[in-house]
């Protein structure tokens, strides 16, 4: 019998200690830089905490009567603005998404239709919405116009790595019978792009909501205004409400368009 | 496939006639509904604004070029606090979302009836509130700064982290699970030898990923007054200094260019 006992050891994540050891020194080395060039005012976090208290306590029981008005009139010009906006994006995104499409779009269609996408994509709709603001004025316009131009790089993407992925025999079995372009794009390839469609479509519905909640603290309109007058007037007992009817609306919204898509499915 | 007879010969349409009369309502429907909301919608527009958007466009470029180079070096410090939200945020979102997580998923949570529903509670309501009201909300409790910008990024990646870590951990191999608790293991055990090494992979790319999107987020919780190059881009709109923004603009192109290219990077080196 051997005497000494056998300890058996995890094996390291990192293989190699030199670089483990480095890791570790690159992370802690950061977090002190981190923890060094930020500023925070103790103080200030002090003076908020019976304001945090306040806002949680707002909660119990939010306030919904007061200003009943505004929260619904925000709460419809979100819902009419997404509505209208995804509509909109998806109208013009299925142009955007065919000649971004490697497979149906010549070479030039495509790099400009990937330029459209990138140039929706590289903004938040956010510094989108100050912008349409500041073009067309306060309210719903504006905030449209940012959703629907968001819904494009969103919208268009995904479409369009669906159009390049289509079973290509089906689409030339529709172009031998010596169809017109526009034909074998009804025939040939959106029949199998129609499932994927629709799901995106019901998506992009979810989000838009949501980002509608964002657009209209820059001046979008909708229930972000509400919530941003809400916030500005100290009233947090409305701010609770209007959280708590943004997020019921986005759980209603994304409980229905997950079932639906499943139903598609 | 219906095949009509006309008079002298033969066509087919794609649908039958119920077929036709159903898509025909949906589009009714659908456009009635569009043009319903897009006249309330209009009914709050001012028209004048919008058609001499063309004219304001114009101008606004006009005074965004030539932008102004040499600001870009008082860039660096919000750029510096940008990327700190972003990475800080996704890590306190990340460690928050492993508990939540363990307590939602189907196969790992201690108790069905309470804990789970209130785990999956605290992930969608976390997921439903934008990072710029979580941060309009935090800048009102603990002032404007990047600690407020920090917690609102950290808060939204919870809900996001959570709920894909659930369903990562709802898809294990029972199996090895099995295999670790006929060894003798206690929970904890077959916690960190059965659970913890099937869904790291996992782990490891969904926190990436939300760092990419934190990475976005992060530009503009400042906006509302939560750190980062945001402050920087609402100081210089409300200065009117559009030569400013331009720069700052392209700021945050390069930024999440940025960020997009290292996460390609780490993604095949650790995958």
């Amino acid at each position: 019998m051997n005497d000494k006992k056998v300890i058996w050891k995890r094996k390291p994540l990192i293989k190699n200690r030199l670089l483990r050891i480095g890791l570790i020194l690159l992370i802690s080395t950061y977090l002190l830089s981190v923890f060094l060039t930020t500023e925070i005012d103790w103080q200030r976090i002090l003076e908020g905490i019976p304001r945090g208290k306040i806002f949680i306590f707002a909660f119990f029981p939010p306030d919904f009567i007061t200003r009943s008005d505004e929260i619904l009139a925000g709460i419809f010009e979100s819902l009419w603005m997404t509505i209208v906006a995804t509509i909109v994006g998806i109208l013009i995104s299925i142009p955007v998404s065919l000649g971004a499409a490697k497979n149906i779009a010549p070479k030039f269609v495509y790099f400009l239709s990937r330029g459209v996408i990138t140039l929706s994509r590289s903004f938040q709709e956010v510094i989108l919405a100050i912008f349409f603001v500041k073009l067309m004025g306060f309210g719903p316009f504006a905030g449209m116009v940012t959703l629907s131009l968001s819904t494009i790089g969103f919208f268009a993407k995904l479409l369009s790595e669906d159009i390049e992925e289509i079973n290509k025999s089906q689409a030339e079995a529709i172009k031998s019978t010596g169809s017109s372009w526009f034909q074998w794009v009804n025939y040939g390839v959106q029949p199998q792009v129609m499932p994927r469609f629709i799901g995106l479509s019901l998506y992009r519905l979810d989000i838009n909501f949501r980002e509608s909640a964002v657009i209209g603290i820059v001046g979008g309109g909708g229930i972000g205004s509400t919530l941003n007058t809400a916030f500005d007037r100290y009233e947090f007992e409305t701010a609770a409400a209007v959280l708590i009817v943004i997020i019921s609306i986005v759980m209603i919204v994304e409980y229905t368009s997950s079932h639906l898509r499943k139903l598609i499915k | 496939m219906p095949i009509i007879k006309q008079k002298d010969y033969k066509t087919w349409k794609k649908f039958d006639r119920k077929r036709d009369l159903q898509n025909w309502l949906c589009w009714f429907l659908g456009t009635l509904i569009f043009s319903f909301c897009f006249g309330l919608i209009s009914s709050k527009t001012i028209w004048f604004y919008v058609f001499d958007s063309h004219n304001e466009a114009l101008d606004l470029l006009g005074r965004m070029f030539p932008p102004e180079t040499n600001y870009f070096l008082t860039l660096i410090k919000p750029i510096w606090d940008t990327l700190n939200i972003a990475t800080i945020g996704t890590t306190i979102g990340t460690l928050i979302a492993i508990p939540l997580a363990f307590l939602s998923a189907n196969n790992t949570t201690p108790s069905k009836k309470f804990l789970r529903p209130l785990a999956l509670f605290c992930i969608v309501s976390s997921r439903s509130i934008n990072s710029v009201i979580w941060a309009l909300l935090l800048v009102a409790v603990v002032g404007p700064g990047v600690l407020a910008g920090i917690i609102a990024i950290g808060l939204r990646s919870i809900g996001f982290c959570g709920k894909l870590l659930y369903e990562a951990i709802e898809e294990i191999d029972e199996n090895q699970i099995e295999a670790i608790e006929a060894t003798g293991a206690n929970k904890a055990q077959i916690m960190t030898f059965g659970i913890v090494p099937q869904i790291l992979p996992a782990f490891t790319s969904i926190s990436i990923y939300r760092w990419d999107i934190n990475i976005r987020e992060a530009t503009v919780v400042g906006l509302v007054g939560a750190g980062g190059i945001g402050i920087e881009l609402d100081a210089q709109i409300g200065d009117l200094a559009w030569a400013k923004v331009s720069v700052i603009l392209l700021a945050i192109v390069v930024t999440v260019v940025f960020s997009e290219w290292i996460t390609a990077k780490i993604r095949r080196f650790i995958l």
